[in-house]
Formats: C-alpha cells, sequence, structure tokens
C-alpha cells in the first residue's frame, strides 16, 4: 500500500503555498517579493470597508446588545453577563443547542457520508444519464428553503405522500403525524435537510474524485485493493479537501437552519424543534427580548466559529 | 499530515474584551495569534462604533405619549390643508382588504385635501416591521396595534402611541362600543396593566370563537345542530359511530389550541376567573375548569373524536379539509366564514358555543380586531382621528358587513342578512355576547411569554405528554410570576 500514500497530491492547501527564495536580489526593496506590504491594505479597503459596514459593525452591535436588557423601544438598562448566564441554565434556552446539535447529525454527517457514497458510485462505475443524476440531487439547493419547506411540510402531513407511501405498502403501523410527534418531529426536519444537502456534497465530491490521480487508483488495484480498500485508501484521502469544504458549508447551514423549522413546525410540538436561529428571530421580534435575543446569536456566532475552525484543523489539516 | 492543536479562534472574542484599543502591531507576527489580533481590532471598533445605549435617542423616551395637547372639539379634516395620512395596517384578505379599500376611498372623497398612503402588510410582517417602524424618525400617522403585553402596551410604555380619550369623548366611542371591548384597547397610565387605563385605539371588527358545522355531515348522521353543550359532547360518540370525523382540527401551527381550550374553559365554568386572570386581577389557573378543559381536550384526542394528527396538521389544512365535508364541527373564529361560506355555501352553519341551557346566553373567547391607534407623533392628530371614527362609523359597519367582515358593531345592513345563513348566526352571536357580556379575552393576553408557553404545552396535553394537572401548575406559574414581577417593580416611580 505504501505506493498509494496519502496527501502528497499537489494541489493541497499546505502544499500550494511557494516559499521563495530568500531574500531577492534586487536592491530596490528590503522586503521579499512575497512579503505582504503595507500598500496590500489598499487593495483590500473597498472590500474591508463594505465587510466592516456589512458585517463587523453589526457584529459588534449584536454583541453589544447582548449586554442589555431591551425591549426593543424604551431605553435599555446594563445586563452585564446575564443573558449569557441565562443561555447556560435556562433549558428553554439551552435546548435550542442541543436540537440544533441533533440536527447536525441530519444536515452535515449524513448528507457527507451519502455523498461520499453517491459520489463514489457514480464515479466508478459509468452510469447512463450521470448529468441528469447530477442535476436531480443538487435541485433541492436550487430552491429557496420557502419552498422546500411548504412542500415538505404536506409531504409530512397526516393524509401527506408519506404516510400516504406507507400505507400503500402496507405499513400502516409505521404511518404518523411527523411533524406533530414530540419524538419524530425533529428527525423528521433533519431528514429535509439531508435531502436538500445531499446533492450538495455529491457535486462537491464528484468534481473533487475527477481532479485524483487515475494513476493512483490504477496503483491500487496492481496493489490488489478491492473497491472498499481504494475507496479508503485513495478517495477518502483524495477528497479530503472537498470535505473539509462541505461539511463547514452543511454545518454552517444546520446551524442557521431558520426557514424551514418556521415554516413546517414553528419550534413544536411544545419546543421539540426550536432552533436558535429560529429563537433570535422569535425574542427579538415577537417578544421584545432584544438582549437574550442577541446573546443567543453570539452563541451561535461562537459555535458556527468553533465548529468551523475545528472542521477547517481537523479535516481540512491547515494546522498553520 | 494531522495536527491537532486545539483552536485558536476561541478565545478571540474574549480577549477583545479585555484589551480594547490595542492597535493591531505592526511588527509582523505569525499565524494565529496575529490574526486574533487584527480580528480583535476590528471587533473593538464595531463594538465602539456600536456602544451607545439604544432607546435613548429621545424619540422614545417614556410618557411622551402623555404629552400634546388634548383635542377640545370635533376636528374638521377639510381645515388641515394638504394632508397625508400614513395608514400601516394587516387587513390583507378578501373581504377586510375590500372592505377597507372601499372606506379609504370614501375618506379621500370626503376630504380631497387629505391623502391616504396605505402600508398593507401581513399581521405577522406587520408584527415584526411595526416597532421599527414607529420608533423610526418618520413614524406612520395611524397604525393597527395587537392588544397585549408585546406590542400595545410596551409601544404605550415607550410612548409611542397617542391616548385617545379625548376623541373618545368628543365623538362618542364610550358609548358607541361595549365598555367590555373598549377596555381592551386600554392601558395603565403605567403602562403595566392593560384592560384598565387610557384609550389607546378602536376595533373595526368583532370576532368571537364559535362553532361551524357542515349541516349534511350531521343530517348523514342524524344529528341535530346542538342547543346545548351537553348535546354538542353527546353528539360526539354518535358521529363518530356513523364513522364520520366529529372535530375537525390542527394545530401544527401551535396557537388554533388556545382557542380550542379557552371554549372548553369557558364550558367548564371557567369563564369569569378566566377574564380576570388576563387582566392580572385574578386567582390564575390553578383551578378545576383549567384542569377539567385540559382533561377534555386530551380525552378528545385518546377517543378520536378530533383527528389523530392534530399536531402535525395546519390549520389552514384543517379548514380546508372541514370545507371539504372531513368533519362535522370545526371550532375556531369568525375570521374563517366569508372562506368556508365561498366553498361550503348553505352547507355552513355557525353558532357561538351552545350554553348549558339551552336559550341561556352564550359565553366565548373572543375579542375584536387589532385596534387602530394614532402614533404620538403623528403630523396630523385630529385627521387620524377622523378617520378613525369614519372607519369604525355605522357607514362603516354596513360596508363591513356587505363585504362579509363581522363589524365591531353591527350596523342597519346586518339586520338585513337572510335569516339562517351563516353570516346572520355569526352576527346574531355576537350581539348576544355582547349583551350578555360573555366575550373572555383570548387567554394568550395574560403575560407576555404566555402565547409561548400555553401554545407548546396545549400540544403537549393533545400528545398525552402533559398531564392536565401539569397544565394547569405551569400555566399557575407563568401568571403569579408575571405578577409578582408587575408588583415587585411598583413602588419605583
Amino acid at each position: 500500500m505504501s505506493a498509494v500514500s496519502t496527501g502528497d497530491r499537489p494541489g493541497t492547501r499546505a502544499s500550494r503555498r511557494v516559499r521563495l527564495p530568500s531574500r531577492a536580489a534586487g536592491g530596490h526593496s528590503s522586503r521579499a517579493p512575497g512579503r505582504p506590504r503595507a500598500v496590500g491594505y489598499l487593495y483590500v479597503l473597498p472590500a474591508l470597508v463594505l465587510y466592516a459596514l456589512f458585517l463587523l459593525v453589526p457584529l459588534g452591535q449584536t454583541a453589544w446588545l447582548s449586554l442589555l436588557h431591551w425591549d426593543g423601544l424604551t431605553a435599555a438598562t446594563w445586563a452585564g453577563a446575564d443573558n449569557y448566564t441565562a443561555l447556560l441554565t435556562d433549558p428553554s434556552l439551552r435546548g435550542p443547542f442541543l436540537h440544533a446539535i441533533v440536527l447536525l447529525l441530519f444536515y452535515s454527517a449524513l448528507p457527507v457520508a451519502l455523498g461520499l457514497l453517491l459520489a463514489s458510485a457514480l464515479s466508478r462505475f459509468r452510469v447512463r444519464g450521470a448529468a441528469f443524476f447530477r442535476t436531480v440531487l443538487f435541485l433541492p439547493q436550487v430552491l429557496a428553503m420557502v419552498v422546500v419547506g411548504v412542500a415538505w411540510r404536506s409531504i409530512l402531513a397526516p393524509d401527506g405522500l408519506l404516510n400516504d407511501a406507507l400505507r400503500a405498502v402496507g405499513l400502516d403501523s409505521l404511518t404518523r403525524s411527523w411533524l406533530g410527534d414530540y419524538t419524530w418531529a425533529l428527525p423528521s426536519v433533519g431528514a429535509v435537510g439531508t435531502w436538500v444537502e445531499t446533492g450538495l456534497c455529491v457535486v462537491l465530491f464528484l468534481a473533487g474524485a475527477q481532479r485524483i490521480p487515475r494513476e493512483l487508483y490504477e496503483a491500487a488495484r496492481v496493489d490488489g485493493a478491492g473497491p472498499l480498500r481504494e475507496f479508503f485508501a485513495v478517495t477518502l484521502p483524495g477528497l479530503r479537501a472537498e470535505i473539509a469544504v462541505a461539511l463547514t458549508l452543511t454545518i454552517v447551514a444546520g446551524l442557521r437552519n431558520f426557514d424551514l423549522i418556521y415554516i413546517t413546525t414553528s419550534g413544536g410540538p411544545g419546543n421539540a424543534t426550536s432552533v436558535p436561529a429560529y429563537e433570535v428571530y422569535h425574542r427579538a421580534f415577537e417578544t421584545n427580548e432584544v438582549g437574550a435575543a442577541a446573546a443567543m446569536g453570539m452563541g451561535l456566532t461562537v459555535l458556527i466559529f468553533v465548529l468551523t475552525v475545528t472542521v477547517s484543523r481537523l479535516v481540512e489539516g491547515r494546522n498553520r | 499530515m494531522r495536527s491537532v492543536s486545539p483552536p485558536a479562534g476561541g478565545s478571540v472574542p474574549g480577549r477583545g474584551a479585555a484589551a480594547p484599543h490595542r492597535p493591531a502591531p505592526r511588527a509582523v507576527r505569525r499565524g494565529a495569534a496575529r490574526r486574533a489580533a487584527a480580528l480583535t481590532a476590528a471587533l473593538t471598533a464595531a463594538l465602539l462604533a456600536a456602544a451607545c445605549v439604544p432607546g435613548t435617542d429621545g424619540s422614545a423616551a417614556p410618557g411622551a405619549g402623555g404629552s400634546g395637547a388634548a383635542a377640545s372639539e370635533v376636528p374638521d379634516p377639510a381645515k388641515a390643508g394638504k394632508a397625508t395620512l400614513t395608514v400601516w395596517d394587516q387587513e390583507i384578505r378578501g373581504g377586510q382588504n375590500a372592505e377597507l379599500e372601499r372606506l379609504n376611498r370614501e375618506f379621500e372623497e370626503k376630504y380631497p385635501n387629505v391623502r391616504i398612503k396605505r402600508v398593507a402588510r401581513s399581521f405577522s410582517d406587520l408584527k415584526t416591521t411595526l416597532k421599527l417602524a414607529i420608533s423610526g424618525n418618520k413614524p406612520p400617522d395611524v397604525i393597527q396595534a395587537n392588544q397585549g403585553y408585546p406590542d400595545m402596551v410596551a409601544f404605550v410604555k415607550a410612548g409611542l402611541l397617542r391616548p385617545l380619550d379625548d376623541y373618545a369623548g368628543i365623538y362618542a366611542w364610550n358609548t358607541r362600543y361595549p365598555a367590555t371591548l373598549l377596555n381592551l384597547n386600554r392601558v395603565s397610565a403605567d403602562a403595566r396593566n392593560f384592560g384598565t387605563g387610557r384609550l389607546y385605539g378602536i376595533s373595526q371588527t368583532g370576532e368571537y370563537i364559535g362553532v361551524y358545522y357542515n349541516k349534511d355531515v350531521l343530517d348523514d348522521a342524524g344529528v341535530e345542530p346542538p342547543e346545548t353543550w351537553k348535546d354538542l359532547t353527546d353528539a360526539l360518540p354518535e358521529l363518530k359511530e356513523e364513522g364520520e370525523l366529529p372535530v375537525q382540527f390542527g394545530n401544527l401551527d401551535k396557537y388554533p389550541a388556545i382557542h380550542t381550550f379557552g371554549v372548553l374553559q369557558n364550558q367548564a365554568g371557567g369563564a369569569e376567573e378566566a377574564r380576570e386572570s388576563v387582566f392580572g386581577r385574578g386567582e390564575g389557573f390553578d383551578d378545576d375548569p383549567t384542569r377539567e378543559a385540559a382533561r377534555t381536550l386530551a380525552d378528545w384526542k385518546k377517543r378520536g373524536y378530533v383527528p389523530e394528527g392534530a399536531n402535525g396538521t395546519g390549520y389552514d389544512d384543517a379548514a380546508k379539509k372541514f370545507a371539504d365535508g372531513e368533519g362535522a364541527f370545526l371550532i375556531t373564529g369568525t375570521w374563517q366564514l366569508a372562506d368556508l361560506k365561498k366553498s361550503m355555501g348553505g352547507k355552513l352553519g355557525f353558532m357561538p358555543p351552545p350554553p348549558a341551557e339551552s336559550g341561556a346566553p352564550p359565553v366565548t373567547t373572543g375579542g375584536q380586531g387589532l385596534a387602530w391607534s394614532v402614533t404620538s407623533r403623528a403630523r396630523h392628530p385630529q385627521v387620524a382621528a377622523a378617520y378613525l371614527d369614519f372607519i369604525t362609523s355605522a357607514h362603516a359597519a354596513d360596508v363591513m358587513t356587505e363585504e362579509g367582515v363581522l363589524p365591531a358593531l353591527p350596523g342597519k345592513a346586518a339586520r338585513r342578512l337572510p335569516e339562517g345563513s351563516a353570516d346572520a348566526q355569526m352576527v346574531d352571536g355576537w350581539r348576544k355576547l355582547n349583551d350578555s357580556d360573555g366575550l373572555v379575552p383570548y387567554l394568550d393576553y395574560t403575560t407576555p411569554t404566555f402565547y409561548d408557553s400555553l401554545s407548546a404545552d396545549l400540544q403537549g396535553v393533545i400528545d398525552g405528554k402533559l398531564s392536565p394537572g401539569e397544565l394547569s401548575t405551569r400555566m399557575h406559574r407563568s401568571y403569579t410570576s408575571f405578577q409578582d414581577k408587575q408588583a415587585g417593580r411598583k413602588p419605583k416611580p
């Protein structure tokens, strides 16, 4: 197996970083050509201004609001860490985060696993009409989440398509009110997420798989690797960068999931499907708890930040 | 290749707080530390840029609503010069939209110098944008404010609404409207309670929760339209036996159960106590009617009187199924009448929940449409007041009736409705409810978070996850803790 040792393929980000020969000979600059120069900031300034205006300032405002008790109308009062303490101690505020973690399984882990499976199958065997399947799988990504939500709400209804199908094959005992069931509502909403995100993963992985040199597969086969071994020794390591991208995108999509919950369950039954993004909206606009909403938003930001950084370090292998 | 160094990013926000003002060091440092410093600086700058206490920029100072000269004579909009009245409302459904457009046009014809700039949004869109609009620099003149703590009381507290007691006197709204209805639009002077105090709006329409029935389904099962509540509950097993769904019900949207529960609570004898508690004057919800109502609701589900998948069926879907003949009864608000009648025609019957004894005055959950209020910084308050009077006048009531909307004060046109039609039954029920003071406000007015907790808990009751006793305890706890909080704040000026 040594012939197919991992990671040395050209194109991983770490190895793309070209080390320039130290100290270019030219005397007009004390800096190496590759070294950052102050003028670089000038080039990024327009983008930076926009970024600051629409991202950093609102982020700062949110951070500030999260330290206050504010109903959105009257003068705010200082809250200190109150909103954050509540975030950790109040079950109605903590619950949404737990739900979000469960949803990550459906939004992220499952689509990536399914995506790998489908992509390796699609790239290994010549499938007639592969482009068609790719399009169909990717289609949910193109649809607005609201459309997806409305469609699935009707599919998952007590007399919706899913239950009809179950009854048609004699599985009456499995039919239930999917979105109204305390146990099944969260997995049901999660399954919709899997449906949406899998296509993205497949397309990403297919693109990545095309860049894996054929020689590696040939070498693996010469070494007597079966399809499974080939997958773990060649395909999986070869797709490392794509997996990191897919994980990042799906984790972010899963954690900021709002529209789907808003359309399908409004967080119900009870609070079984409430998620942070929905609670932020709900508290800020409906119950006038702007401070608590902002704290929740900050918590969500930190969670997304930590998870994506972890992914980029562990999976993508950016250790610098 | 694999690196398991801990993510450095986690420490950044904390650092931003501990070390403000530190400029990003120019010396070239490496990797994470340098990026973190840049981020720290950016965050600090953003924080500083944002660091002012919101809500203190003057516009929303408490008590502002109380200032301004009180009106003392009937305003004449014709003398107001060229005026534009900006109106934000949520009357976007069929009949309500038609009714309001007609009235707006008539008002503009009557006063050619006044132009009405209407901004119509759905209820939830209005709810989410109104707060920003009326606290902004150019607030609308007339708005529709939802009664209760999160909206109307919060607006009054921020001084954004103009008290209308002077106009109520001038236009005789005080005598035109029953006290029960007018009280729902009142907020106390200290902006802590509602249902009492200054008047901050008047409503155009009435609404209450009633029982719709499908005459065909009842006929097929050999069941007469109920005259008493017992008739209705006795009919349920009969209908079930005949293979009909007794009560259509969809509670995926969470709120419909509050209405059903309210009706059951009233029938269990809790009407008076519930009304007092909604306004914060009662003993709360640790009582038998509350528990019995929850028991009945759970029991209906267990016996299959309501659909098995009630928690997973949308409110509109359930109404559509009822219109399609699935279900003998549907317990919901008068706002559904126009739509149901369109698809059911003469098959549709409607009544307030039948009383315990035949012919006794009915009791039910209900109230009125959103209040029409004048903002405290309206440029033409007298034109706004005249507009409010115009859209709630006897003539307006007739326009509403013609468009299939239930006016808060039914007029001449309502008497001409065909006898026995669902519309006539609706108006008749409304009159009886007002005559006998039989309206109980929506339970979700009770505390700012009552809607959330009650709607979520009722899904639990329907599911069987939450016992009637637990529901009652939770409602009561929510009530008492809010009342304590209200009382605890009272010593402060």
